[in-house]
């Protein structure tokens, strides 16, 4: 019995050197799993990175599965779409999966950056780690965007058509940039037949990329933690950080947890409420485009809304484009906007604190402002907190220097 | 045998196969950036449309798809056409200025060739979405009816005119088009060429 089990355990390890020897599979798991140290010290806002990578996993293989039935034509995307959700075995449950999770891909996401927000992850020596993660965040909206054209209903063809006119206000080119965009002189077939080949091949590849050289980087310079200390500059005899624990098996372990409570939680979305009340799936898009008729209330869906209001809330058509790609490029420059000693939020003092609570509210203001009628109070509001937005970041070399820290311990608490 | 490399040849090479190289790759890429402009059919669809008026009573408006871009054929009344004297103080642009939108026949108040009856395209020039006829409002000071966008709000009198202070940078376009026999309208042909 004995002998038996130990030549079993001598064939896999010669397997093993077999492969060790033609592929760096065992240097690369103790590198990247079980013997890569992150803080003993994290908490609940250390999961959303994890719980991204399940949801893009998600989204990969539903999507799969939803292409095997869709067609991407102006003529048939819409009956195909309504196919997959009466006559394809299963076929809701997988299309309610898709886009719920693109849904909760931003909500996992907006958390993962507020996190590096709060404890400082995005300074230096992780400035690379912040603006490839920001990349990511660009191709994922460009991702989504193109997704929401496809099942071509109201809300696809008219918030496509409002989100491809932005780029007609760039001066000079824009036109024909539009028309590039399009390939044809509206909306169309054409454009449909390109937005499928996007999200389906392009972007997807494109994130899928950004993302492995993102964990890359991160495991080049080590996670940060909630206090913002290098656990690397205390280091046992054996070179391991004193304050470190390996992935595997302990922060995978925790991650279990987060995952299934996720799980549970997206779960009950797709069963219960796969609209969420006209936020995750917008009612006008259970009608099917009408080149000749815009919906009396044109929204996108929730995750675009806090850069729609700001687009909205300038009375200029390249004004308004401006002031939302610049919503979007400015967190970009964060590690050098922030000039602050330490990192974590724990020793800064009162002013980034105000600072940083002031820039939550107006961001998600921003959002329930997107989704309401530009008129009246609403606009007001919008730029009354779309200027704390921008004030957050401008002024952030200044205010972020002259704020008092607390000193910073040696090693976390 | 030690032979001194040459810093300089190795230089000029390495630069030499880099511009080449760089060459290369643009001429490749044209192909591909050319496959995203409309394509030969595309450009074919946007044939003239007819769009016969006989039937179109005075403050009546129908909507026609010419070059898949939705357009606007009003028959306007004799009330309407003196509003538009009227709210001129409240334009962008009412002389129609840009010369851009509107094709030189429908370059005047009424923006039209006929006066009576307007073609212009049912796009907001803000995003492109279209318009509402709101062509009979309750009197208010600044807003006197025409066509009102629902997405931002803009808003442009009954000839397609931008008001001062809305999102909608100029005034809506108007597409080229003729009177082809009586009572006939064709979308996409000058006035004057037919």
């Amino acid at each position: 019995m004995v002998d038996k089990e130990n030549k079993q355990a001598e064939s896999s390890s010669k397997l093993l050197d077999w492969i060790d020897q033609r592929f760096p599979y065992t240097e690369t798991m103790k590198q990247h799993i079980t013997e890569y140290y992150a803080s003993k010290n994290f908490n609940i806002w250390y999961v959303f990175g994890v719980l991204a990578m399940v949801i893009l996993v998600i989204q990969l293989f539903t999507g799969i599965f939803l292409t095997m039935n869709y067609k991407p034509s102006a003529d048939d995307a819409f009956s195909s779409v309504e196919y997959i959700m009466r006559d394809v075995e299963w076929g809701w449950l997988i299309r309610y999966m898709h886009s719920t999770g693109a849904s909760f891909f931003f909500i996992v996401v907006y958390l993962h950056m507020f996190r590096a927000m709060l404890y400082g992850s995005y300074k230096k020596p992780r400035e690379l780690i912040w603006i490839i993660g920001m990349l990511i965040f660009i191709v994922l909206m460009a991702e989504a965007f193109a997704g929401y054209l496809l099942p071509w209903g109201q809300m696809s063809y008219w918030g496509a058509q409002v989100i491809i006119s932005i780029f007609g206000a760039i001066p000079f080119i824009g036109e024909a940039l539009v028309e590039i965009i399009r390939g044809d002189y509206s909306i169309s077939d054409i454009t449909l037949n390109r937005f499928f080949a996007l999200h389906v091949i392009a972007l997807p590849l494109a994130l899928v990329a950004l993302i492995f050289v993102h964990i890359v980087a991160l495991h080049e310079v080590g996670s940060n933690n909630p206090d913002g200390i290098e656990i690397k500059e205390h280091k046992d005899h054996n070179g391991i950080p004193i304050d470190g624990v390996a992935f595997h098996p302990y922060h995978t372990s925790k991650d279990l947890v987060a995952i299934i409570i996720f799980l549970m939680i997206f779960s009950f979305v797709v069963f219960f409420a796969p609209d969420m009340g006209g936020y995750f799936l917008e009612y006008a898009n259970f009608e099917k485009a009408n080149p000749t008729a815009t919906p009396e209330h044109i929204v996108p869906v929730w995750y675009f809304t806090p850069f729609y209001a700001l687009l909205r809330a300038v009375p200029d058509k390249l004004g308004g484009a401006i002031a939302m790609g610049l919503a979007v490029i400015l967190p970009l420059f964060l590690p050098w906007l922030d000039r602050a000693k330490v990192k974590s939020i724990r020793y800064r003092g009162w002013i980034y604190k105000t600072a940083l609570t002031s820039f939550a509210i107006s961001f998600v203001s921003l959002g329930v402002l997107g989704v309401l009628p530009a008129e009246g109070i609403y606009i007001s509001l919008a730029r009354f907190f779309g200027l704390i937005y921008f004030a957050f970041f401008i002024l952030m070399p200044y205010y972020s220097k002259i704020d008092k820290t607390k000193p910073v311990p040696n090693r976390v608490t | 045998m030690t032979e001194k490399v040459d810093q300089s040849k190795r230089h000029f090479l390495t630069i030499a196969t880099a511009v080449t190289g760089s060459a290369g790759i643009a001429f490749a890429a044209v192909p591909f950036l050319s496959s995203l402009k409309p394509s030969a059919r595309a450009r074919a669809l946007g044939a003239p449309v007819e769009v016969p008026l006989g039937s179109l009573e005075p403050g009546e408006m129908v909507r026609v798809v010419w070059r898949g871009k939705l357009v606007y054929v009003l028959r306007r009344t004799e009330e309407m056409l003196q509003r538009l004297s009227g709210v001129t103080e409240f334009l962008r642009d009412p002389n129609s200025a840009d010369t851009e939108l509107q094709p030189s026949y429908a370059s005047n108040e009424h923006r039209s060739v006929d006066p009576e009856f307007l073609v212009v395209e049912g796009s907001c020039t803000h995003l492109g979405c279209a318009p509402i006829p709101q062509f009979e409002v309750t009197p208010s000071t600044d807003w006197f009816g025409g066509f009102f966008c629902p997405c931002h709000g803009s808003k442009f009198d009954l000839s397609g005119r931008v008001y001062k202070g809305v999102p909608a940078p100029t005034n809506l376009k108007v597409p080229p088009y003729s009177f082809t026999q009586t009572n006939v309208i064709t979308i996409g042909i000058d006035s004057g060429n037919a």
